[in-house]
């Protein structure tokens, strides 16, 4: 896969691949991501992974010997990109994610089937029957950047953002759909709310539920089995 | 153990950061002034990257409940212990009962507190700093409140060992007689311009738009705080319209949104951005950059990534040699001058 390096400031480089979101590409990253884990140079303080490109911060302290800190990584980070191997699918795991559809809890599922004149039964359909992609988590921690939504349910964000939108939120926003980690203002359309919990600072191996590559699905559960679930967790 | 009287403006607790967790949305964090942060750590004779109380504008006023060695640096917010000048930019010891009171700050913007031993606060992934907005790390994720108390660590022995070096004299509270050098931070806080490099899509701007970056003056918005600075002045026009997709950012990234007012982006900046980056303040330059205050005027001079490199590194060394001269200051109950 065609890249090029940039510096990111002094202490970081950014590996950038054609900027496209789509899948090919999305696996680039993945690949480029675990190759420079795996790598684990002691130069390497954060890899961070977004549509088309992974960030590589350095601790410039390992690198005091080097005439050109930036020049070395560079060449580094070429030399160990050329050992890889063509991405071998990587397996990427699948996350079913519970929603209550509607309700309290899911305020805007009537104006999202309005919007495009279906019921809500359809729209949790359309919903429930495509599987996604995480590309990358941002903006809030945990928060899945989803692609792979039907367009027959894309609808634009509310023209008022919520000033709060609780944890577990379900929502839609143009053609995206993700889910809320932690309550937080936003002018997403909210259709439901999973049990879930999917930021958990207190486990540091996996402190989200969803990791970028994940397949995920969504499925639907009652209002009973919400709240049932939801109790448990506490 | 420390008893907090008022909070001041701002005050919470900070280390080097969250490191390690952006790839999972979670932010950085940390302190804004990372040398003040270093310097502190080091007079009080702790790790470089234990957590401190960092204050912003106005100071808090803090009750030490148990004998203790703190550091204050950063910020002038002519400090107080019962009364008396706190003085900054060295190690003072605080007897039992000891009240430190601190003002508005008359130059700079923001201070860290730096106490002997560290403080007892949980780790939450790798890093004790407030994350406000996800109500995790610090004080129970939140801001310093009236009424919080502190714990520290038990004194490790090298912090015993300044206590002994400054005890040596007669008093309520004792402090070195020298202190970090103000010629050197003089250098490192008003040099002059912010030295800067080129932004990934600087080719992107107008060509009046590159030159205006480099010569107009640029005024720090009321609207910044700890996520990033907001820039009153020259628009700056993308001659490309298309959105750019967002990708990481860094420590002093400087953005420009579509209304071409220029954000540079700091300590709780978001994991990834999406505005074009025009520029990157050189590390060397972030605790000049972080110390101004909302009003106050900055210039921006072009710097090559190799200088910038060059200039870090130098500052590395500066600070290996800081700690060097701090050490045989304690070791000798030093009470020669400035060091640095």
């Amino acid at each position: 896969m065609d890249h090029s390096l940039h510096p990111l400031g002094d202490q970081a480089i950014l590996i950038e691949f054609p900027q496209e979101v789509n899948h090919s590409i999305h696996a680039a990253v993945q690949q480029v991501k675990s190759v420079l884990e795996n790598e684990e140079p002691n130069w390497l303080t954060e890899l961070v992974p977004a549509f088309a490109s992974v960030a590589v911060h350095y601790d410039i302290r390992k690198l005091a010997g080097h005439s050109s800190p930036y020049e070395y990584v560079s060449n580094e980070i070429t030399r160990i990109l050329k050992g890889m191997e063509t991405a071998a699918d990587a397996s990427s795991r699948t996350i079913r994610i519970p929603v209550f559809y509607g309700g309290e809890t899911g305020p805007d599922l009537e104006e999202v089937a309005d919007y495009h004149k279906i019921t809500k039964e359809e729209v949790i359909q359309l919903h429930t029957e495509s599987t996604y992609t995480v590309y990358m988590l941002g903006f809030a921690p945990g928060f899945p950047y989803i692609g792979g939504m039907n367009e027959k349910i894309a609808t634009p964000r509310k023209a008022k953002p919520r000033m709060k939108i609780s944890a577990g939120s379900v929502g839609i926003a143009g053609k995206q759909t993700g889910v809320y980690p932690i309550e937080t203002p936003g002018g997403w359309q909210i259709i439901g709310q999973t049990p879930e919990k999917l930021f958990r600072p207190e486990n540091e191996e996996e402190p989200t539920l969803l990791q970028a590559g994940d397949v995920v699905t969504f499925y639907s559960i009652t209002e009973e089995e919400f709240k049932e679930r939801k109790g448990r967790r506490k | 153990m420390i008893r907090v009287i008022e909070p001041g403006l701002l005050s919470t607790i900070q280390d080097e950061g969250r490191n390690g967790f952006q790839q999972y949305g979670v932010i950085a964090s940390g302190v804004m002034d990372t040398f003040a942060y270093r310097i502190a750590n080091i007079l009080v004779g702790n790790e470089e990257r234990e957590a401190v109380i960092e204050v912003t504008l106005t100071g808090p006023t803090l009750e030490f409940e148990k004998d203790g060695l703190i550091a204050i640096c950063g910020a002038d917010f002519s400090a107080q212990l019962d009364g008396e000048p706190c003085p900054t930019w060295r190690p003072v010891f605080v007897k039992q009962g000891t009240t430190l009171h601190m003002k508005f700050s008359k130059k700079g913007c923001r201070a860290v507190i730096a106490v002997g031993g560290g403080l007892d606060l949980p780790i939450v992934m790798n890093s004790k700093s407030t994350y406000l907005r996800a109500q995790i790390g610090g004080l129970n994720g939140r801001t310093l409140d009236k009424e919080d108390v502190i714990q520290n660590n038990p004194l490790s022995q090298k912090s015993k060992q300044i206590i002994l070096s400054l005890t040596k004299k007669v008093g309520k509270s004792f402090t070195s007689r020298w202190s970090i050098s103000k010629v050197y931070l003089h250098e490192i806080y008003y040099g002059s311009s912010l030295r800067v490099m080129k932004g990934r899509q600087y080719d992107e701007f107008a060509p009046d738009s590159q030159q205006d970056f480099w010569e107009k003056p640029f005024k720090v918005s009321p609207q910044s705080d700890r996520m990033g600075f907001r820039l009153d002045g020259t628009e700056l026009k993308r001659t490309v319209s298309e959105d750019l997709l967002s990708e990481a950012v860094a420590f002093g990234t400087i953005q420009v949104p579509a209304d071409g007012q220029a954000i540079i982006l700091l300590a709780d900046r978001q994991t990834i951005g999406g505005y074009p980056k025009i520029g990157q303040v050189s590390s060397v330059d972030l605790p000049a950059l972080v110390q101004k205050k909302p009003g106050e005027t900055i210039h921006f001079k072009e710097i090559s990534h190799e200088e910038a490199q060059c200039s870090l590194l130098k500052r590395e060394q500066d600070i290996r040699e800081l700690k060097w001269i701090i050490d045989r200051k304690i070791e000798s109950g030093g009470d020669n001058h400035a060091a640095g």
